[in-house]
Parts: C-alpha cells; sequence; structure tokens
C-alpha cells in the first residue's frame, strides 16, 4: 500500500460540497432565499411559497421512487391527511395555547400519514412497477373517498371543504404569505437537507440496493420489508409535512385540492427535474409550477387578457404544457438533474476541455 | 460451522437437489464441484435462503436457519457472491463496498437525516475499516472511486468478493469466484482466497469449475451430479473415486 494515504482523511474525502463550484451554488442561493422576500412582489413571494410546500413533497416522493424504485400514483394523498390532519388536530386541541399548537399538530400531522403511508405501502413486498403504482392509487382514492364522506363532515368539513388555522410559533402569528415564506422556505431547506443526508448513511445506500438490485441488497443483510415500509414512511411523512404546510398557507382546504392532479403532478416534477438526485424535486417544481404561470402570462398578453378568449385558452395551456413535458422527456429523460451536470462538469474543467 | 442435511429442491420436475449431505468445518475451504447443471448454484441458493428447499435443514452455527430470509442469515454472518455478478452497477466501488457494512452499522433514521453526530462517525469509522481490512487486501485501492461499469470482468469479481468481506462474515459463500478469468487473474484470487481465510479465519464453502484451484486450495470437497451427492472427502480422495471420474467423462463425452 501507498504509506503517504496512511493518515488520509476520510472526512474531508467524504465531503458532498467537494468542489469551489457546489459550495459556491449552494451557499449563493442560500442568500437568495433569505433576501428574496426584501424585494420581491406579493406574487412572487406568493409563487415562492406555492413551490416550497410542493418541493417539501417531491422530495419526499424522490426518496420513494427516484431512491427505492417503487412508483406511486397515490401521493397527493399523505398531502390530503397532512393538510386534514392539521385541522383536525388544531380543532381538537383549541384549548392548548395558540403558540405551541403548531408544535404539537404539525409532527402528530406527519406521523399519522407515515402510519397511513406504510400501511399502503404493505403491497410494495409483494407487487413492484405498475402494480404498485395502482395499489397507491387505488388507497388515494379511497382516502380521498373518506374526507368527503357526510360521516366525518363534522371533523373534515365534507365535500365543500373546511377553513384552516393561521399558525402561531411561540406567539409570532404568521398571518401574511410573507411571514409564511419565511416558515416555508426553511422547512424546505430542512427538509431537502435531511434527505440528503439519508444518502450519505447506511439507510439511504440500502433504499438504493433495493431500487438497483433486490436480491442483492438481501444477500447484504438488507431486510427488504423493513426498507421498503421505512421508504413509504418517509415518503408519506414529507408530503404530510407539505399538507400541513398547505393547510396554513391557503385559508380553506378542499377534497378536490388533493386528487390525482396532485398525485400526478408530484411524480412529474420529479420525472422532469432528475429522479434520484438530491436537486431533482427543486428543478422540477420550478418547471412545474413556473412553466404554466408563464404559458398563462404570455396568452393572456397575446389575446389581451379578455374572457371571451380565456374559455379556449385555458385549456390550450394545459395541452401546450403536456407537450412541453413529453418533448422533454423525449429529449432528456433523466431530467433537468442531467443539464446541470453536464453544465458543471464542463465549468470545472474550463478552461482546459469542453464537453 | 455451516451443514445440510438430507437437501432435496426441485424446480417443477427438475430435481435440482436429491439429498444433499455435508458440513464446511470452522476455517477451512470446502469445494463444491459438479458437471453445469448439476445444483451447485440451487445449493448455494437454498443455502442463503432463496429457495426453500422440499426437504432437508440447513445449520449454521448449530442453529436451523431453513426457514429464516436471506436478510437475516447476512445478519448471522453469512456472505455470498454470484455466479453471475450482482454487483450495484450504477454505484461506485466504495459505495458498493459500503453496502457490505450495513449489518454491522447501527444508525437509524433519525440519526441519518441528521447526519452529524453518531452517523458520520460511524461512516466514518466503516470507511477506514474498509480501507484498512477489504481494499488494501484486495488491492483495489487505484479503482475505489471508479463506477462498476468501468471495471473489467475480473476486478468486478474481485469487488463483489470485497464487498462481501465489508460483512466480516463468519462463512462466505463463493461460486465460481474465478470463471472465466485468465491464469494471472486466477491466481491472485486464489491467493485472495487463501488470505481471507488465513487473516479472518472465516469459513469458505467454493463452487468452482477450475479443478486446479479446487485442488489446491480446498481441504474437502463434494461432489454433485444432477442433484446428487456422488462423493465427498479429501480432494486426494475424491479426484480416484470412479463415480467422480466417470460423471466427469461422462459429461466430457
Ligand atoms: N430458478 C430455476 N427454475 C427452474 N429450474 C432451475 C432454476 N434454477 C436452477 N434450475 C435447474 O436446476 C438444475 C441445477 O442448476 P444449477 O444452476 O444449480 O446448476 P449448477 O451446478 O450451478 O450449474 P453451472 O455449473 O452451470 O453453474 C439445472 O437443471 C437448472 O436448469
Ligand atoms: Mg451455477
Amino acid at each position: 500500500m501507498i504509506n503517504g494515504n496512511l493518515k488520509a482523511d476520510y472526512g474531508a474525502d467524504e465531503r458532498v460540497l467537494n468542489n469551489r463550484n457546489k459550495q459556491l451554488f449552494v451557499y449563493g442561493s442560500m442568500l437568495l432565499l433569505a433576501l428574496f422576500p426584501l424585494f420581491a412582489d406579493d406574487y412572487a413571494v406568493l409563487m415562492a411559497c406555492k413551490m416550497g410546500i410542493l418541493l417539501i413533497a417531491v422530495v419526499g416522493i424522490n426518496v420513494l421512487t427516484g431512491y427505492t424504485g417503487l412508483v406511486s400514483l397515490g401521493h397527493g394523498a399523505f398531502v390530503a391527511i397532512g393538510a386534514y390532519s392539521t385541522v383536525i388536530f388544531s380543532n381538537l386541541f383549541s384549548g392548548l395555547p395558540a403558540g405551541i399548537l403548531p408544535i404539537i399538530v404539525v409532527p402528530l400531522a406527519i406521523l399519522v400519514s407515515a402510519l397511513v403511508g406504510i400501511i399502503v405501502g404493505l403491497p410494495s413486498l409483494r407487487v413492484k412497477g405498475l402494480y404498485l403504482a395502482v395499489a397507491t392509487l387505488a388507497a388515494s382514492f379511497i382516502v380521498k373517498f373518506l374526507i368527503e364522506q357526510d360521516l366525518f363532515a363534522p371533523w373534515t368539513g365534507g365535500i365543500v371543504g373546511i377553513d384552516t388555522p393561521v399558525p402561531n410559533l411561540l406567539g409570532w402569528e404568521l398571518d401574511t404569505k410573507r411571514e409564511m415564506y419565511v416558515l416555508i422556505t426553511a422547512l424546505a431547506v430542512g427538509t431537502m437537507l435531511a434527505a440528503q443526508n439519508l444518502f450519505r448513511t447506511r439507510v439511504g445506500r440500502a433504499f438504493i440496493a433495493i431500487r438497483d438490485r433486490d436480491y442483492s441488497a438481501e444477500i447484504l443483510g438488507i431486510s427488504l420489508l423493513r426498507y421498503k415500509l421505512m421508504s413509504f414512511a418517509i415518503s408519506a411523512g414529507y408530503c404530510g409535512l407539505s399538507g400541513a404546510l398547505g393547510a396554513y398557507f391557503f385559508a380553506r382546504i378542499l377534497p378536490e385540492q388533493f386528487g390525482l392532479d396532485l398525485s400526478l403532478e408530484l411524480v412529474a416534477a420529479l420525472i422532469v427535474g432528475g429522479m434520484g438526485r438530491t436537486l431533482g424535486p427543486l428543478f422540477g417544481v420550478v418547471v412545474v409550477l413556473l412553466v404554466p404561470e408563464m404559458i398563462k402570462i404570455t396568452m393572456s398578453g397575446a389575446t389581451g387578457g379578455s374572457l371571451e378568449w380565456a374559455r379556449y385558452t385555458a385549456p390550450l395551456q394545459e395541452i401546450v404544457f403536456g407537450l412541453l413535458l413529453v418533448f422533454f422527456l423525449l429529449k432528456e429523460p433523466l431530467g433537468i438533474n442531467q443539464i446541470t451536470d453536464r453544465i458543471l462538469r464542463s465549468a470545472n474543467r474550463w478552461p482546459f476541455a469542453r464537453g | 460451522m455451516l451443514s445440510v442435511s438430507d437437501l432435496h429442491l426441485s424446480f417443477g420436475g427438475i430435481k435440482a437437489l436429491q439429498g444433499v449431505n455435508f458440513e464446511a468445518k470452522e476455517g477451512e475451504i470446502t469445494g463444491v464441484i459438479g458437471p453445469n447443471g448439476a445444483g451447485k448454484t440451487s445449493l448455494f441458493n437454498a443455502i442463503s435462503g432463496f429457495y426453500a428447499p422440499d426437504k432437508g435443514k440447513v445449520h449454521f452455527d448449530g442453529e436451523d436457519i431453513t426457514g429464516i430470509t436471506p436478510d437475516k442469515r447476512a445478519s448471522l454472518g453469512m456472505a455470498r457472491t454470484f455466479q453471475n455478478i450482482a454487483l450495484f452497477r450504477g454505484m461506485t466501488v466504495l459505495d458498493n463496498i459500503k453496502l457490505g457494512g450495513h449489518t454491522r452499522l447501527n444508525t437509524g433514521l433519525f440519526s441519518a437525516f441528521k447526519y452529524f453526530g453518531s452517523a458520520r462517525k460511524e461512516e466514518l469509522e466503516l470507511r477506514r475499516d474498509i480501507e484498512e481490512r477489504v481494499i488494501d487486501l484486495l488491492e483495489i485501492d487505484h479503482i475505489r472511486k471508479y463506477p462498476i461499469t468501468m471495471l473489467s470482468y475480473g476486478l468486478q469479481k474481485r469487488v463483489e468478493l470485497a464487498r462481501a468481506l465489508a460483512m466480516r462474515p463468519r462463512v462466505l459463500l463463493l461460486d465460481e469466484p474465478v470463471a472465466g478469468m485468465n491464469r494471472e487473474e486466477t491466481a491472485d484470487m486464489a491467493r485472495f482466497i487463501l488470505d481471507v481465510q488465513e487473516q479472518f479465519g472465516t469459513t469458505i464453502l467454493l463452487v468452482e469449475h477450475d479443478m486446479h484451484m479446487v485442488m489446491d486450495i480446498c481441504s474437502h470437497i463434494v461432489v454433485l451430479n444432477f442433484g446428487q451427492q456422488i462423493a465427498s472427502g479429501t480432494p486426494a480422495k475424491v479426484s480416484k473415486n470412479p463415480a467422480v471420474i466417470e460423471a466427469y467423462l461422462g459429461a466430457a463425452a
């Protein structure tokens, strides 16, 4: 062996931000996020909040689908469970001081989502791929069906929805979107870091092993039962947090906000951004939320904002967005993260070589 | 250490194993040989828990493990390599080997989320252990950051052995570790296997078609043919056994 390496510092070798460009990107983005509410207008803050909420859910589904290789078309249901749990528990514990309520309610909402996630994940021990996707889809229909039932309407508000509480963190009432931005951004960054950390340890490695070759994982002592269900619990818990923030952010929640559309949006964002990559969900969420918005603005500009025309342009927006997604997947099936990888790689080599 | 008794296994009409009995003695290398389709890999699959035998038992360290799942057998100290390499192709050599450490680590979900603190300490300790105990031994320090797909077949086999060694196994099952290797690579691999036995005292079960290697490094040999155990004993005894000679000549003819 090479004796010069005897005292190699493995800690330095295991760093995630192992080059200047990555450090610059991450620390620069954090600074930008912190300064954002100081100069952004209300509309920009609103969009950023929506992105942060969706991002947390997509980070969750990335753990399940991107890293563990289990496809779900029903994760909208866990966002629903998180949102409704937040409202229900807040009403249930309304006797508690307002300032500590969210600190109790949100972890509970996450816990409920994660537990339901484990139950919904049970079929993954038997079936894979399309069959699992259909099983999760069915589970999400059941959740939505239950929320809409008149029987539970006293708690859920039924089909007409229910008003949501204003969060109060130890006396700080977050009653403006700008204040919510601070909370949402802090949690979005924190949850992304936490998810990234998983993959520096045996837990995340086990997920990837199951995705890549499940019998090899088993032979190394990885329990498929334990880790598949853990992956479901994590992803459902993340979606639950996303739902809880959604409940605080919007004045009212309705069952139809958490239907198949949302489940598909989560998966679409993940695929577009890049599955099984740390920043994939971020890129995906930006595209899935900003591009339709941009199409809308362009179209209403083109038609002079006439309501008459909007009847025709509204469905057209969705078609344009759909075509864009299809085009994108054909051109770049590994997502935007693949494009940024290429850019970073050539930046690292600059000025010596290109490509 | 590891023993099978009266093991029977069939796939539909095919009788892959018909009454296999032997014991792999602690710290020794036991060879399993036989013509193609004799049932060697099926035997490994039954021992490591992928196939449930129709009849018979597998004992590990005196304990009956016939009914438990592969991952539990791994936790007890059983490691294995596959005839057709089963590495994680998307990962680097280092990440593959780290996966071998899974059962020895304790990091749970919440310390994993945090990373800094106990998880980091454990990870760095794992890294050091792998570097010093496995990567040095198998002489693969020059490729530790390479993705598997960039490696030659021979090196992939070596990395698979490395991953198994990271488990610190008490029993190691090797399914044709030198198949498809040239003479030099074969000699290297034989040396590594002997090093493992010597340094760690690992009990080794070896399936191999390379007779020179088997005769050289095994202290005990089990011969299978059409799922039946036709002989067992020392290399010298087995190589003179008429039934064994018949099976190999018959297969060659
Ligand atoms: N999963 C399976 N399903 C059906 N038949 C199988 C299966 N696995 C093995 N067999 C059959 O069992 C018999 C023994 O196969 P096995 O792979 O154990 O042989 P082997 O001794 O490892 O051969 P080789 O030297 O070619 O690796 C063969 O006839 C094979 O076709
Ligand atoms: Mg075989």
